[in-house]
Order: C-alpha cells, then structure tokens, then sequence
C-alpha cells in the first residue's frame, strides 16, 4: 500500500529496478506487524510451542551425537561432540527454517501479492525475523548445556550479534532469491527441502572445517554457512578463528544478499501476473 | 495537464501471455526428456527467445481523468478489463504501456480481509490488517474503537477469528477498510459479499466518505444501483477499451443495452459449459424476443417474453418436461415455466423440432437472470440439462415511478404502492 502523500506515478518498467529505501523505510512498522504474526501464529498452532523450538535442535544433536560422535568417531577440535554439533545447528537450523519459511511465504500468501499493493520484500523478510525466535529458545538450551559439560564462554561470545547478522544475510539472500523462483516455478517448493538437505553437508554442521584439505578450505568457504558455522564454534566454544574462511564468507554472504535482492526486485513487477 | 485532477490515466495498456499448450508427450521416455527440458524452455520463454505465446491485450489505449472528489464507477462485464485497470491504478501489476499518476495518499481495496490471519484475534488482526493497508500503528490505535464499533465485535476481541462466523469477519474486515481515510480510495467488487445489511453499511461509509469531500472513490461493482447513486460519473469497459464514460444513468444504459445484446438473445447450446459432460446434447439454440415483436435480451416489467427453444431428440419423446428456470445474479431460482405446470402441455417431440412458450415477465429486481433449461421424459429422467444456458437482462425503467433506487436487500420483487387514503395502483395493469 502506498502512502506517500504526494504524486505517484506509474509507468512500465525495465530491466532491474532499485530498491526504493524511502519506502522500505515509511513501512517498517508492516515489517514488524509481520515478524510479529510469524512468531505468534508459530507459538499458538502447535501444542508444544516452545518445547518444539527446544526438542528439534536438542534430538537432532542427540542423534548426530551417537551416529557421528559415537560411532563414526568424528573429531570435534578437541569439544564434547555434544557441544560441537550443537554449536553448528543453532546457526544451520535457524537458516534452514529461515530459508524454507522465506521462500515458501509468497505463494503462501498470495493474496498479498494479487489483492494488495505492500513493499514485497518485507514478506520474504518477516519469515527470517520469526526464525529467530526460535534461535532464542535454542541458545538458551545451549547454555544449560555447557553449563552441564563445564565449558565457559570467552570473550569471543560477544561477536555472537554479528555472526547471527551474518546467517540472516545469508538466509536473506537465498532466501528472496528461492521465493522470487518459486512463484515462477511452482517445482521448487519440492527442490528447496532437498537443496537445504544437501546444503547441511556442504556446511560444517557434522564436521569440523580442519577436516578438509587445507587448500579446499577457502573453495569451501564460498558457502556463507561455512564461515558462520566455524565463527559460532569460535565465538562459543572457543575453537581458533579461522579469518580467512570468515572473510571468503562474509563476502559471499553479502554477494548473496545483493543477488538476491535484485533478482526479487527484477521479477517482482510479474508476481502478481504468474501467482 | 493543469487541472486539480486526482488521477491521471494516459493511453494505459497491459498485455497477458497465453501460453500455448504444446502438443504432450506419447511416450514415457518423451515425457521424461519433456520434463527435463521443461524448466529450461520455461526459461527460454519467460526470457521471449521463443516464441510460443499468444498475446492477449486485456487493457489497451485507456485514457481518463478522474478530478479531486470525484466518485467515479466502472462497469462492465467479466474480463472486460475492470480488474486489471485496479491492480494497475493500485500498483498490485505494472502496466505494458502508457502511464498513470496518483496524486495523494492511495488505498485500494480488492479484497475485504486481505491478509487476515485466521489464528489471530480481532483485536490483532485489526492492527495486522490496518498495517497492510497502509496504516500506521499510532492511527489504527487512534481508531481501533471506532472500527470495533463499527463491526460490533466487541464481546469477541481476544477470540481468533476463525471462531467468527463469516458476516463477522466480512464487517471486521470492511470496518479495518473503511477507517483507512485515503485521498484516493479504489474499491472492487467487495460488496459482493456480505449480507444485504453489511452491503448497505459499505454504501453508506463509501457515500460519507465522498461527501467529505477531496475524497476521490473510484469503483468497480455490478450493483448498478449502487453506481447509479452514488457516482458522479461512470466509465463503461469493453474488451481492456473505454467504451462509453459520462452521467452514470447514460453509461449504465449504454451497459445494460450493449451492441451484442444480439448474442445474448440468441444463444448457441450443442457445445454449452453449463451441461454435464455425460449428457448428450439436446438443446441446440435459445432464442429470446419480445412477443410478436424483435429478438432482446433486455425486457422490462410487463413485457411478454418469447423463448424458443430448438432441440433435436433421437427418439420421440412423449409428454416432454421441458422446463426453464430463472436464476438471479446471486443464484437464487427466482421463477420456473416448465410445460408441467402450464395448462396445455406438449404433446411430443421429435427429430429437430422448435418449442416456443410465451410468459409475462414479472417485476423482477433489475439486473441480469441467467436461464437454466432442462429436458425429461415421462417418468421424469433428465434427457438433457444446461445451467446457465442463457441469459437476459431486467430493466426497472421506472416501474415505481419513484425516483429513489432500490437496492437488493428491499426484495427481488419491484411492487408498487401509493401511501395515504384507498387510491388506484399507477403503473401497467394486466
């Protein structure tokens, strides 16, 4: 909806189209009305409501624990396997749901885009700020669980705000780009599941990043996910920093942000046509 | 352009394309190699290097001005464009040509409850919805009573709405809507929801809203009577082009008596949507005239209504139940004259035959009927069946001799009175 009070003027459009911050930013309390509704409807469907937000990450991590930690004898840098692949899923299942949720929210809500006119963007966007919610919750369970293994957080903990600024650039990124695509190909709401699934080993969820050659590491390090897994195990448990692999990342992860905001805007004036 | 107008619409055009549907695969092997290729010559057609669509302009050279305060309606027929037109004017869908321009604050309204969150309360979704239409958290909290007293949801604020039942959330929705106080407010077909009191209540806060003043409506509705009353001005589309714009009353009879008016009043049914694939058809043409008079599809109270009917029948049929009903533009049966309930009633038919049956049109509730027919046997077996096999049109063409208009919601039948001492009825008498 616009609500510019002066004069709007609307013309066919070509090639790509600039964000138009004014407006991004004259709305942004919808943002927030749409994080909000994320996240409560998120807590009142389901009857376990945070307990789910707790048990997902905290099974995941006991059956990883067993298959890898235990049986396939994976090293963990010198932490609890635990604590190891924990510290890996806060940020890989925060960017799995945040992606999913993010590129399923257009065709999910179709009415906002062939009843209404509201900056798009933000309906992308919203499903990312409800993903953190949830990585509340499981940050609050990771530090019962280092309480319980006796490992103390060091200072590195504080660059914590700025590694989870990195994973949501990076779900942003990817995440516009997949809902753009979905709307025009209905086919990807079965590949996304099957991309985030593969995306998991292509990340160092299981695995540390030492596990791969040395000369390997900064091709790997293209995958944004890499240097934030690797920064949050520095960050929490610390584990060295490895600042090449965070540098590789964080350069990705915003080429992925300005890919992914452009290519939305380039197809968001045919949404309302192909919805 | 000098003038104090509010919307400015110069040589708009929107072009659709049709995919053709390509020929499908034979085989399992050409479906698989055809699957794989499918998102590539998806993409090579998104991208135009291949050319198999089919252009539809759905909007073309549309030019109009609509001045500051104005309430402008637009009519016509599905797909005559209307739709399109809105989701331009309201940035939903970019124009292929041509351009527009808004001046001021723009609130459209396509839907009623666009947004709404069936798990939220009222009182959430007000301030969900009121967002998404364009308000600010500070202004919907300024008339979060005024709207709740408008949609008089009071006692169920905290319930989620999808414990409403459907007349609740429709006035939820349209008190959120009505509260937005645009400078340019554009309105579809939302008051075809609702119950005839919710409709009289959008009527009415649309009616306010332009008498404020430097509240520019622009609205699409098939109600002409709302049209009638409350704009100033209406514009008639046919076919994505502006067929015919000035005092509604003109444009509304430039509507209900359009140049094909000739098809609808004769009506080829061997290939009808509106029968049941398992039928074989029967009724081939419907034909529509006035008594001893021309083809029409337009009537008015009073006149007597010529429907033939042409069919051909493999075998003889004896004691046909040939009978058509009348449906109003809700869906409603509004009256049936079937061969049963007449006194003389038909012999038999068959091979190609025509059956023709004469009625006096009732003073029906101006608006368009839609005719379904039906063919029985003796033991009342339906032969054949087509809904919507035609349709035509009523006129109030001052029926009451009053000049006030009538809305559904006063009934579907126009009876004339005279107020005070015993007087004679006016108006044509059988």
């Amino acid at each position: 909806m616009s609500s510019s009070t002066g004069e709007t003027v609307i013309r066919p459009r070509s090639g790509w189209i600039a964000i138009d911050w004014r407006e991004l930013w004259n709305a942004r309390e919808l943002l927030g009305f749409l994080v909000w509704r994320d996240v409560s409807v998120r807590y009142k469907q389901t009857v376990l409501g945070v307990a789910w937000a707790v048990l997902q990450p905290v099974f995941t991590m006991a059956i990883f624990t067993v298959i890898f930690g235990k049986l396939a004898k994976m090293p963990s840098q010198g932490v609890p396997y635990p604590l190891f692949v924990y510290a890996g899923l806060l940020p890989w299942m925060f960017f799995s749901t945040a992606v999913t949720g993010a590129s399923q929210s257009l065709v999910n809500q179709q009415a906002l885009l062939t009843k209404i006119y509201l900056p798009r963007l933000f309906v992308p966007t919203a499903s990312i700020g409800g993903g953190i919610v949830d990585l509340g919750v499981s940050f609050i369970v990771f530090g019962c669980l280092m309480a319980a293994y006796g490992v103390a957080p060091g200072w590195g903990a504080l660059t914590l705000p700025l590694l989870v600024l990195l994973t949501a650039i990076t779900a942003l990124g990817v995440g516009l780009a997949l809902a753009a695509l979905t709307v025009t190909y209905r086919d990807f709401r079965y590949v996304v599941p099957f991309m985030i699934q593969v995306g998991m080993y292509l990340s160092p969820v299981i695995y540390p990043v030492s596990l791969i050659p040395e000369r390997w590491q900064p091709l790997l390090a293209i995958n944004p996910m890499v240097g934030v897994i690797d920064g949050f195990r520095s960050a929490l448990l610390g584990v060295p920093w490895n600042l090449d692999t965070l540098t590789i990342s964080t350069t990705a992860a915003l080429l992925t942000l300005l890919f992914g905001l452009f290519y939305f805007r380039k197809t968001e004036r045919r949404f309302a046509d192909v919805a | 352009m000098t003038s104090d107008f509010a919307i400015s619409v110069e040589r708009l055009g929107k072009v659709y394309h049709l995919a053709h549907t390509l020929p499908g695969p034979t085989s399992f092997r050409e479906a698989l190699t055809s699957a794989a290729a499918a998102p590539f010559r998806r993409f090579r057609e998104l991208r135009g290097t291949e050319r198999t669509l089919e252009s539809f302009w759905a909007l073309r050279d549309i030019n109009f001005t609509v001045e500051t305060g104005e309430v402008v309606g637009i009519v016509g027929r599905n797909g005559a464009g209307k739709s399109t037109l809105l989701k331009i004017l309201s940035r939903i869908t970019e124009p292929t040509e041509g351009r527009a321009v808004m001046r001021g604050r723009v609130a459209s309204l396509l839907e009623v409850g666009t947004g709404f969150h069936p798990e939220l309360s009222g009182r959430e979704n007000i301030f969900l919805n009121g967002s998404i239409l364009g308000m600010r958290r500070r202004e919907i909290a300024a008339k979060f009573d005024d709207i709740v007293a408008f949609a008089e949801v009071e006692k169920f604020l905290d319930t989620p709405v999808k414990r409403y039942s459907s007349g609740m959330y429709v006035r939820l929705a349209f008190a959120v809507a009505a509260h937005l106080d645009p400078e340019i407010l554009i309105v579809d077909e939302v008051l075809a929801v609702g119950d005839a009191e919710f409709q009289r209540r959008c009527l009415g806060k649309m009616k306010e809203l332009s008498q404020r003043g430097a509240r520019t409506v622009l609205f699409v509705s098939h109600n002409m009577s709302a049209v009638a009353t409350l704009c100033s001005r209406a514009i008639l589309l046919a076919q994505g082009t502006v067929e015919a714009e000035g005092l509604p009353a003109s444009v509304i009879q430039d509507y209900l008596i359009p140049a094909d008016v000739h098809s609808l009043s004769k009506t080829d049914l061997t290939s009808a949507k509106g029968r049941s694939p398992s039928l074989t058809p029967v009724f081939r043409s419907l034909r529509l005239s006035r008594a001893l008079g021309d083809e029409t599809a337009v009537f008015v109270p009073g006149d007597d209504v010529l429907i033939e009917l042409g069919l051909t029948v493999s075998s003889p049929v004896r004691s046909p139940r040939i009978g058509i009903g009348v449906n109003n533009s809700r869906g409603d049966r509004v009256f049936a004259v079937a061969t049963y309930l007449s006194p003389q009633p038909i012999g038999r038919v068959e091979g190609r035959a025509n059956v023709q049956v004469t009625f006096r049109m009732p003073p029906l509730y101006p608006g368009r009927y839609l005719l379904d027919v039906s063919l029985a046997g003796e033991r009342g077996s339906f032969i054949d069946q087509v809904e919507s096999a035609a349709a035509f049109e009523v006129l109030q063409d001052g029926y009451l001799g009053s000049s006030h208009p009538y809305f559904p919601e006063m009934g579907s039948v126009l009876v004339p009175s005279v107020w005070g001492p015993s007087a004679r009825i006016p108006g044509p008498r059988e």
